[in-house]
């Protein structure tokens, strides 16, 4: 009888950890040809108007952008957590949370000018974030609480919380939908290029990138949370304060994905709605997981998402196929990544019986 | 005020917390036999959506509601298979294959019903299943009416609690289950192939989550909507830790959400103004505050998330 097992593997270079996340980038484009062929699209007109629905036109590359810069944010935020393995699965309430206080502040701020307000917003997004991602932090910390669980659960306080606002004091006044009013115009994002909806948001996501960057490699910090990810009682040995690193963590992660709603408020929607974000969160995590935790990987983990979203709209109305594939091709990206990672680690071997 | 000490109101919430409830028991349960077997399987979101849609399309397409209910518990069997393989098998992290699988099935159960019924501006309804009076307890009074005019699907669940409890702690099944659960180095060391009882753990307890995401189709409402689940799979991935992994006090769990959601929705009915919003958080509150408290006990199956790889068991 023949088995095969799962044992560990030698180290494999350093190139591996570029060319696996690519690998399993093609690899989900080829299973992606099932799901389109069972839709009746025709297989090469459905990868040319996916590709060209996201980067053919002037307008539809600067949109790859703006739906990029949520899920930048959000993917580092995930990625930033899970290096210190705090499961952060919380982003989508964290983002909520952002997009909440801005709305706040973004209806009530009168005629301030917008140096002054913007600033307020983002400051105070970022900490709406992450104090919501803090909870958690300090309950694992404190009080030994599984993060994966509570952050799940706080998701969904944080929507209810906001449903439970939407219908209350925030609500339009004379609207009978859960919405708010509109915010006023200094609280908006400026919009950079003309005729599009290339926004300031996508350019602070952009500049988190090269932060995080930044903590995980030139600073004390970024190796601290490195080390309690690698082995939370050795950093504990050396002296390190793991606690602290974890909520400190937790603070900014949660931070990145309140960001994501302030800019998907402030430049978006400009009134807070209950489907404000479409699961930005959780497809975080995809991201984060297919970026390899890395800054950089997520930069062009996230442009990749942007292209299958923002392109399967054209491929849809080109060729039937519904736009929900972009969240089949989420799903199955993310257990393609999960296999190809484990083989970075593990290889098969044949053992006979 | 008068109007909540009414009979009828009192009777058509208990009905309402029932109905409400079955779904979370379904789902609870599946999730209880999982997690004692050591898998914690957050695909259950996504199975049950896959479940709900699934279980529409049948019905839809076959007119026989069981051929629904049937298919939808084969689609929950072939998500715990595909959960097994990643999570099991490939001995893959549990957090991410489960979130991998509910991202993926929710993406396809939304892509399969597109595909299939295209954008109507009136979505496609069937017919669901009657309420069933049972003779004699249906007219106890008071409670009777409510507790005993029920979907068929719902005595399922009630029936199912027991059940699953006599299954996990009276048979050998269950010690085996639970020993794999708890220590998988002993399981296999006395002969249980842990691989195999994780496997079929989660083929079962997907088909209750299927079953569970069906109910919402086929007896709560006539139609698939894709927010019909709305996070009813996190309730009962917390109603398993609010009810310390053990089937009787998950299922109380699972009515407490069936009544607070039930009670919202009589509320409504009513047009007294609470913003249901802060009824649905309350379960979800509840169960932090288990949490905190579980984390002081030792109830936790052992074995939770650690993947078990026969090499490595030292490790």
């Amino acid at each position: 009888m023949i088995r095969i097992r799962i044992i560990k593997r030698k180290p494999l270079p350093a190139w591996a950890k570029i060319v696996i996340p690519i690998a399993a980038i093609v690899a989900t484009l080829i299973l992606s040809a099932i799901p389109i062929l069972l839709a009746g699209g025709d297989l090469w007109k459905s990868y040319f108007y996916l590709f060209y629905g996201a980067l053919g036109t002037r307008f539809n590359l600067l949109e790859t952008f703006v739906k990029a810069s949520p899920l930048l944010l959000t993917g580092l935020a995930v990625a930033f957590a899970f290096r210190a393995k705090f499961w952060n699965i919380g982003a989508e309430g964290q983002l909520l949370a952002g997009a909440l206080i801005a709305t706040v502040l973004g209806v009530h701020m009168g005629n301030l000018p917008r140096p002054i307000v913007l600033p307020l917003i983002i400051v105070a997004g970022f900490l709406a974030g992450g104090i919501w991602a803090a909870i958690p932090g300090i309950l694992k910390t404190k009080l030994k609480v599984d993060d994966v669980v509570s952050t799940l659960l706080l998701n969904y306080v944080m929507w209810h919380i906001m449903g439970a606002l939407l219908f209350g004091p925030l609500q339009q006044p004379g609207s009978s939908w859960p919405r708010s009013a509109a915010i006023v115009n200094a609280a908006r994002y400026p919009i950079l290029l003309p005729r599009s909806r290339f926004h300031m948001g996508i350019l602070i996501a952009f500049f988190a990138v090269f932060v995080i960057w930044f903590i995980n490699n030139k600073t004390t910090f970024g190796y601290r949370s490195k080390a309690v990810g690698v082995n939370i009682r050795a950093a504990q040995f050396g002296g390190i304060n793991t606690t602290s690193v974890i909520v400190w963590t937790a603070l900014v992660s949660g931070g990145l994905a309140g960001l994501a709603g302030v800019g998907e408020l402030c430049a978006i929607q400009y009134r807070l709605i209950m489907d404000i974000s479409p699961g930005y969160g959780y497809t975080g995590i995809v991201i984060a997981m297919l970026g390899n935790l890395h800054p950089v990987g997520v930069l062009f983990s996230a442009i990749f998402f942007s292209v299958i979203i923002v392109g399967a709209q054209t491929m849809s109305r080109m060729t039937g196929v519904p736009t929900y594939i972009a969240e089949v091709i989420q799903g199955m990206a993310l257990m393609v990544m999960l296999i190809f990672l484990l083989f970075m680690e593990y290889r098969l071997k044949v053992m006979k019986k | 005020m008068s109007q909540l000490l009414d009979i009828a109101f009192l009777s058509g919430l208990i009905g309402a917390t029932m109905r409400m409830a079955t779904p979370i028991i379904f789902a609870t349960l599946g999730e209880i036999l999982v997690e004692r077997a050591g898998v914690l399987n957050l695909g259950i979101e996504g199975t049950m959506l896959m479940g709900a849609m699934t279980g529409f399309l049948v019905t839809f397409s076959s007119g026989s509601l069981w051929l629904g209910v049937l298919a939808a518990a084969a689609v929950g069997m072939l998500l715990g298979l595909l959960m097994a393989f990643l999570a099991v098998h490939l001995g893959l992290s549990q957090h991410v294959s489960g979130l991998g699988i509910t991202l993926f099935a929710t993406g396809l159960a939304m892509f399969i019903y597109r595909l299939h019924f295209g954008s109507p501006t009136v979505p496609p309804i069937i017919h669901p299943f009657h309420q069933i009076s049972l003779p004699l307890l249906s007219s106890i009074p008071l409670i009777g009416p409510g507790l005993f005019t029920q979907y068929s699907l719902t005595y399922y669940a009630w029936l199912l609690i027991p059940a699953l409890s006599i299954l996990l702690y009276k048979t050998n099944i269950g010690l085996k289950i639970r020993t794999v659960g708890e220590n998988p180095v002993v399981a296999d060391t006395v002969g249980v192939n842990v691989l195999l009882t994780r496997t079929l753990c989660l083929v079962v307890g997907g088909a209750l989550m299927g079953v569970g995401g069906a109910f919402l189709t086929l007896a709560h409402q006539n139609m698939f909507l894709i927010d019909v689940v709305s996070g009813r799979g996190w309730v009962a991935i917390a109603m398993v830790i609010f009810g310390n992994w053990d089937p009787l006090k998950g299922a109380f769990g699972a009515l407490i959400f069936g009544f607070l959601d039930g009670l919202q929705l009589r509320l409504q009915g009513l047009g007294i103004a609470v913003s249901f919003h802060i009824f649905l958080m309350i379960p979800y509150l509840l169960t932090i505050v288990a949490l905190i408290s579980v984390s002081r006990k030792a109830s936790i199956p052992a074995g939770l998330l650690k993947p078990y790889r026969r090499e490595e068991k030292g490790g």
